[in-house]
């Protein structure tokens, strides 16, 4: 009655070395070392580089990342409030290093899927086995008429963690009170879908401390948001959200939230259906995968596709890509994602190889926005590969978000784990 | 029977006997990995709060597991995230995470409470979690525990959100009974206080 057959029966070695090699029993392979370039520093790639090293140590693993250090975008909107500094969300590639990756500090230009090469700015190449690309997102900055990159040191994004994110914290100091600050949110789907909306409750925290007749708006061109039951209800319990005097006003699509243009100079929006002045205003403009994903032609439309069991590319052989650039629907593009991609593509490739069928893929998202500082809410989900749509799905009766009845006190513990799980991600990725 | 005297040889024997039930299932080894965002590599969380999970007895791992799918245990998300897992899955990881070295992290703590909790641990609490606390049979391993865990944790059980074993009741009553409830605390310094 055995269903094995030899093809499952690989299946079934390779996994029981996973298992085997996670307790100190090393799979030791012969011949050649295998090469695997990493190309991008940021959860999705300092992930796989440490899992593929741990998988199997036999592997030459190369991460080539432009920045010296790494600031995460996660948490990064509690600096808006004054409750975080830049300085806990920075973090060196040193970690890795320890676990026997080679780290460059370079930019990727070029990555030749024939010859297995990459190619940075820094006129070196970098031949591979598997390449993992793992870029995060760029912007279509074209998108709203008048901003662009220039533009945007005043009139930031903050959605990479970084100078802006300073810049519009200082902005938010400097503003009277009684100012407005508008944030414009981009269209689905974006890195970090509850994020603009932590970062308005965020912002509107810091206001009702220190500047208690300011507001902010939220324009978008959405009718919908992530956790949004969730987040009207922390609105209303912490910032008057639905009275007259609410710190937030959220503008969906239908209600004339779609921006069309910035006119930087007067800070005025130019919606649909009507003008908004800020005095302090945030774009988080329409997003696509980053540079090197269109450059080295993984992309179909925004994003780049892949067999989802494995995270290889549908447009290139042998190379691989993970996180926000990727389409991983339904996954979210979030960091933790990235983190569960990262581990789900250094398994398939420790099996590629060492000539083994990749193993079945187990994925999980958990994501917690903050409020208040004892309010959090969470969404959290378990993800199974249905290999026959190529889509990952939710385990049936799973996941979900915070209960809508939640007790102060379950908020108040979503804070403390949200902290917990930023500590517990870093190290993960890169300690 | 002491679990932690299972060799590594005989889990890995476990694991692959595991994989070959559940053929098309994801390894364990796959499964566990997925946990680390928030309980850390390979279940040794860097804190400060959620609990570490390296090292937990095995059939304690799966009660409790169940426990939170069945929601008949306090959680923010782990009644949603367990709901996502058979009950075959859940021993598989059970027994990675058995298998893994319970690595402890530098937290702090009140040196004075811990000091107490010593002598507490001994008189109350030491005939069941062996050897300060680091010996996990039928619970998590306490020594190096978070502290705001530890202190959620009992917090839950002194409000009757969590139930007590039996014993465990009978000595949490006599001990808040003669040293008052704050030693509940010096007990959780003393744990997290372990190196």
């Amino acid at each position: 009655m055995s269903k094995i057959n030899r093809r499952n029966f690989i299946k079934l070695a390779g996994g029981a070395t996973l298992s085997g090699l996670s307790i100190g029993f090393p799979f030791v392979s012969f011949g050649a070392t295998h090469k695997v370039v990493v190309v991008g520093g940021g959860v999705g790639g300092c992930t796989v580089a440490k899992y593929l090293r741990k998988l199997d140590p036999n592997i030459e693993v190369t991460l080539i990342e432009a920045k010296p250090k790494y600031q995460t975008c996660f948490l990064s909107n509690e600096v808006l409030s004054g409750d975080r500094t830049m300085d806990s969300l920075t973090f060196g590639y040193d970690g890795l290093k320890k676990h026997g990756i080679t780290v460059v500090h370079d930019r990727v230009v070029g990555i030749d899927p024939n010859k297995k090469s990459v190619r940075t700015a820094g006129g070196k190449s970098f031949a591979y086995d598997r390449c993992v690309v793992s870029p995060g997102v760029d912007f279509k900055w074209e998108a709203i008429k008048g901003y662009n990159p220039k533009v945007a040191e005043t009139i930031t994004h903050a959605w990479y963690a970084g100078p802006q994110t300073m810049t519009l914290r200082k902005q938010l100091l400097a503003m009277k009170d009684g100012g407005t600050a508008i944030i414009v949110a981009p269209p689905n789907p974006f890195k970090c879908p509850p994020g603009p909306y932590e970062r308005a409750a965020q912002m509107a925290m810091y206001f009702k401390h220190h500047k208690p007749k300011s507001k902010v708006i939220i324009l978008d061109p959405k009718d919908a948001f992530s956790k949004q039951g969730l987040f009207i209800q922390g609105w209303t319990r912490y910032y008057g959200y639905g009275t007259d005097k609410s710190m937030i006003e959220w503008v969906s699509g239908a209600g004339g939230g779609k921006v069309e243009a910035l006119h930087a100079k007067k800070r005025t929006l130019v919606g649909l259906v009507d003008e908004f002045k800020g005095d302090v205003v945030n774009i988080i403009p329409p997003q696509k995968a980053g540079k090197i994903a269109f450059d080295a032609d993984l992309v179909d439309g925004d994003w780049c596709p892949v067999n989802k069991k494995t995270f290889e590319s549908k447009r290139h052989a042998g190379i691989h890509v993970l996180g926000d650039a990727s389409d991983a629907a339904k996954m979210p593009k979030s960091a933790y994602a990235a983190n569960s991609q990262a581990k789900v593509a250094a398994a398939a490739i420790v099996n590629a190889l060492n000539g083994r069928e990749p193993g079945t893929p187990a994925y999980v998202n958990t994501c917690y926005s903050l409020i208040a500082q004892d309010w959090g809410i969470s969404v959290a989900a378990v993800y199974k590969l249905n290999e026959s749509t190529n889509i990952i799905e939710s385990v049936k009766g799973s996941g979900g978000v915070t209960p809508m009845d939640a007790s102060p006190k379950l908020h108040r513990q979503e804070v403390i784990y949200a902290h917990s799980w930023f500590k517990n991600v870093v190290h993960d990725m890169m300690g | 029977m002491k679990r932690k005297a299972i060799s590594g040889v005989v889990v890995l024997a476990v694991l692959g006997g595991s994989s070959i039930v559940q053929a098309a299932g994801p390894s364990a080894t796959m499964l566990a990995y997925t946990c680390a965002g928030c309980h850390g590599t390979d279940g040794s969380s860097v804190g400060p709060a959620t609990p570490s999970i390296a090292g937990t007895d095995p059939t304690y791992f799966t009660d409790v597991m169940i426990a939170y799918k069945k929601a008949e245990r306090p959680s923010t998300v782990m009644t949603r995230i367990a709901k996502g897992y058979s009950d075959e899955e859940i021993e598989a990881m059970a027994e990675f995470f058995a298998a893994q070295k319970f690595k402890r992290y530098p937290q702090k703590y009140d040196a004075a409470k811990a000091a107490r909790g010593k002598g507490l641990h001994d008189e109350y609490c030491e005939k069941c979690h062996e050897e300060g606390g680091r010996n996990p049979e039928d619970s998590s391993v306490l020594a190096g525990q978070w502290i705001p865990y530890l202190q959620i944790s009992m917090e839950e059980f002194l409000n009757g959100e969590r139930e007590m074993p039996k014993k465990m009741k009978k000595k949490v009553n006599t001990l808040i009974k003669k040293q008052g409830k704050a030693s509940i605390d010096d007990l959780n310094h003393f744990y997290g206080s372990q190196k």
